[in-house]
């Protein structure tokens, strides 16, 4: 059989493994992170405490974890969908090792206290080098497979993970950009409120792009294929996916409100972050109405209840941040734990959740079954899932409202009525409830990881998936 | 404004952001139409990867009125409020103006309250239970971050409920000490002292004087060298001098520490303390309060 009739399944085999064992990793410095916030002698070394970790536990989540489950899925889409087998097999491979060995290499710099100081973009310079050179790699292996697309629509996924593609090239670039003093070394191009402005058009970017314009591409080929429904609306992916790539590019602002930033510039950001509310609904109403006529599957089918409920996690969260943008409600969330919880919902809620439905669905038909070793367990794990979202993101609202009103509280006097290491005492059993909400989700993925491995343990993998012949509906 | 280098950034930025808010708008009525094929069931007709399709139906009614709501808010939003380059909206805000109305309501509301104690001696106000409380409210969020909650200092931090001061403890040089700050400086003498043993002899000397445990022909040792070299600023009976804020080494007052150790470390390196000085971002009236109060904490008031 000719190589160029079937699917490549080998990377997408690989990324989806790694992404289950980068989840984990991930997962476990957040739960580790999370304790040396209520215990602090749990901070060992220099090398393990909170302020090394915490980067580390970012990485991983989400260019670990969040990054291998992009690859897997975009590079299993892009095939079924252009009915064309990857541009490059060998670039596709090169894309793998490299981008675990840029994770490896995040797991050791990070800890040694070697860090560029940029949020979401600690890694110093070589590293960033080895990042350009896969990025541009899985750009080439993406765009040269919709460029052998057998068929001339470009499906909606792809639409996605290309603007998610593209953009963190751009993004990763920019931001990156800098002068090195030593190996481990370097220090930014920008100075001043320009590279802070530049770190947040960057930061809000990664949570735009990375975060969301990848993971949509996710929603838009599993959710269709597991529901066995058509997409709701042709036309709202249209208009949702321009004004969202669109609008996305001008929110970063208001990461800065009320700080050095020229008051134009939150103020351009705020009103943008508004308009992104409609953009994003966009794909949460077209992803939720897909399912009409098949709402009875949600009962029995856990994965589908994992993108579902991603969904609903990406709609409230979508919700959430537009409204935090605005100065007057940031004035009282912005450095509260309000804002680690609205992360949480996004990444907890739609990221994990919509991978975890994804990698799913991806197993079985990796490995020559039809499906996963227990359902049962899936449907476990989404409740727990779910369980443990809920509980995280709860604690940290509450403990985030609590701190602001407690910074802001002022006496007759006009003195503070609370010192800062009351808010501090006070947060305590809301970052007990987090911690535990965070191990509940973490044990969620112990359950995958059981279910993944009886799943493909003894079975041959697949790579003579035949890629069909053409049939166009109405050539 | 001086964030533009001239005009046209400044023409930029507004057509820019105009430009790019009514294009969201056009491109939501471009595909508003509820024509075409909303029917049930219906496709585009595209297929892919076996089974994917899509239909077609018309955009929701609510979310469309929802873009369209939160770009007209926008809209007059930036006619309202600086946006537009170095247009500064009708209603003239700007976040340093808000900083400033506030900080002059506040101190027009609280001004009279801490006016009235500025007026009193100092000993007068660490009497006042009222000022006292107030005090105490302004010593934990700007005083306890270093010296603890119960002032009862640290390590490099000053207690600050006894009687050891090096630079006074009369209520108007405590505030000179919050007002203007202090730098401590004890050079690192160990070269001067000599080798590792010479500075071993000096250190056990050093804790001779207060009556802690030492070697007592290491101290005899290190006693000529104190006297060479430590007591230009220590004293000769080690007792410090007031006028040099230099320590008094034979109390029980131990800012870094008193082990062998720690004193060799303080020969050798030196040490740097540092109090910061607060008039930048407290007023007259609040260092008053605050002195009274850190005074009242080793002066309780008599009952």
């Amino acid at each position: 059989m000719s190589e160029q009739s079937t699917y490549n399944y080998k990377v997408v085999r690989q990324f989806s493994i790694m992404t289950v064992v980068w989840g984990i990793v991930g997962m476990l410095v957040g739960v580790i992170i999370a304790a040396q916030l209520i215990w602090p002698d749990l901070n060992f070394g220099p090398w393990l405490t909170y302020g090394r970790l915490r980067p580390l536990h970012t990485n991983a989540v989400i260019f670990a974890f969040g990054g291998c489950a992009l690859f897997a899925t975009s590079y299993y889409a892009v095939q079924r969908t252009s009915h064309a087998r990857l541009f490059s097999d060998g670039l596709a491979a090169f894309t793998f090792w490299g981008w675990q060995l840029i994770i490896v290499l995040a797991a050791v710099t990070l800890p040694l206290g070697i860090t560029s100081g940029k949020e979401y973009a600690e890694l110093e310079w070589p590293i960033d080098i080895l990042i350009t050179l896969v990025w541009v790699s899985y750009a080439i292996v993406f765009f040269g497979t919709i460029m052998k697309r057998k068929i001339p629509h470009i499906y909606v996924a792809n639409w996605f993970f290309g603007a998610f593609i593209l953009t963190v090239a751009v993004l990763h670039l920019v931001n990156s950009a800098a002068i090195p003093v030593s190996l481990t070394k370097s220090y930014s191009a920008y100075a001043g409120v320009q590279d802070a402005m530049i770190q947040w058009w960057y930061g809000h970017n990664a949570v735009g792009f990375f975060l969301t314009a990848g993971f949509l591409g996710i929603m838009y080929y599993f959710i269709p294929k597991q529901a066995g429904r058509p997409v709701y609306s042709y036309r709202l992916s249209v208009v949702h996916f321009w004004a969202l790539i669109f609008t996305y590019m001008w929110a970063g602002p208001h990461h800065l409100h009320y700080t050095a930033l020229p008051d134009w510039a939150q103020s351009i950001g705020m009103l943008f972050s508004l308009i992104l509310l409609a953009p994003s609904w966009g794909g949460m109403i077209n992803g939720m109405m897909t399912l009409s006529g098949a709402w009875h599957k949600l009962r029995d089918d856990p994965i589908l209840k994992f993108l579902v409920t991603s969904l609903s996690f990406y709609g409230m969260s979508t919700f959430e941040g537009p409204m935090m943008s605005i100065k007057t409600v940031n004035a009282l969330s912005h450095y509260t734990d309000w804002t680690i919880g609205h992360v949480h919902s996004g990444a907890l809620g739609w990221v994990a959740m919509v991978s975890i439905g994804a990698i799913y669905y991806l197993i079985p038909r990796l490995f020559g079954r039809t499906e996963m070793h227990s359902v049962k367990l899936i449907n476990v794990h989404f409740w727990i899932s779910t369980i443990g979202v809920v509980l995280y993101i709860s604690a940290l609202w509450i403990a985030g409202v609590m701190q602001g009103l407690m910074w802001r509280a002022v006496n007759a006097d006009g003195t503070l009525t609370y010192s800062f290491a009351e808010a501090v005492k006070a947060t305590y059993p809301y970052h007990m409830v987090r911690l535990l909400g965070g191990s509940i989700f973490f044990i969620g993925m112990l359950i995958m990881a059981y279910n993944v491995w009886k799943t493909i343990a003894g079975q041959r993998a697949v790579d003579d998936a035949k890629i069909p012949a053409v049939t166009l509906a109405h050539a | 404004m001086s964030d533009f280098t001239n005009d046209f950034w400044s023409v930029y930025i507004a057509v820019i952001t105009v430009v790019s808010m009514i294009a969201c708008g056009v491109l939501l009525f471009t595909f508003s139409s509820t024509s075409g094929s909303g029917a049930q069931g219906e496709t585009t007709g595209h297929t892919w990867d076996e089974d994917l399709s899509e239909r077609n139906s018309p955009l929701p009614r609510w979310w469309m009125w929802l873009f369209y709501i939160t770009i007209l808010f926008s809209l007059i939003y930036l006619v309202l409020y600086p946006g537009l380059g170095t247009y500064k909206g009708t209603f003239g805000w700007s976040s340093k103006g808000q900083f400033e109305t506030e900080q002059k309501d506040a101190a027009a509301q609280y001004g009279p309250i801490f006016d009235k104690y500025l007026q009193q001696d100092l000993k007068a106000v660490a009497a006042d239970p009222d000022a006292r409380a107030i005090g105490r409210r302004l010593f934990l969020n700007y005083c306890s971050q270093c010296h603890g909650s119960d002032a009862g200092g640290g390590r490099g931090f000053p207690n600050l409920r006894d009687d050891v001061w090096l630079y006074g403890g009369d209520p108007e040089t405590i505030k000179t000490s919050i007002r203007d700050g202090r730098i401590g400086m004890m050079p690192a003498i160990g070269a001067a002292v000599g080798g590792p043993d010479d500075i071993k002899d000096v250190a056990n000397y050093v804790r001779s004087l207060s009556g802690l445990t030492h070697d007592n022909a290491q101290a005899e040792r290190g006693k000529l060298k104190f006297a060479g070299i430590c007591a230009a600023c220590h004293g000769a009976d080690g007792k410090g001098k007031p006028e040099l804020h230099s320590a008094n080494l034979t109390d029980k007052d131990w800012l870094y520490g008193s082990s062998e150790a720690t004193i060799i470390e303080t020969i050798t390196k030196g040490r740097a303390g540092q109090m910061p000085a607060h008039k930048q971002f407290l007023d007259d009236g609040k260092i008053h309060l605050l002195a009274a109060y850190v005074y009242g904490l080793s002066n309780p008031p008599q009952k």
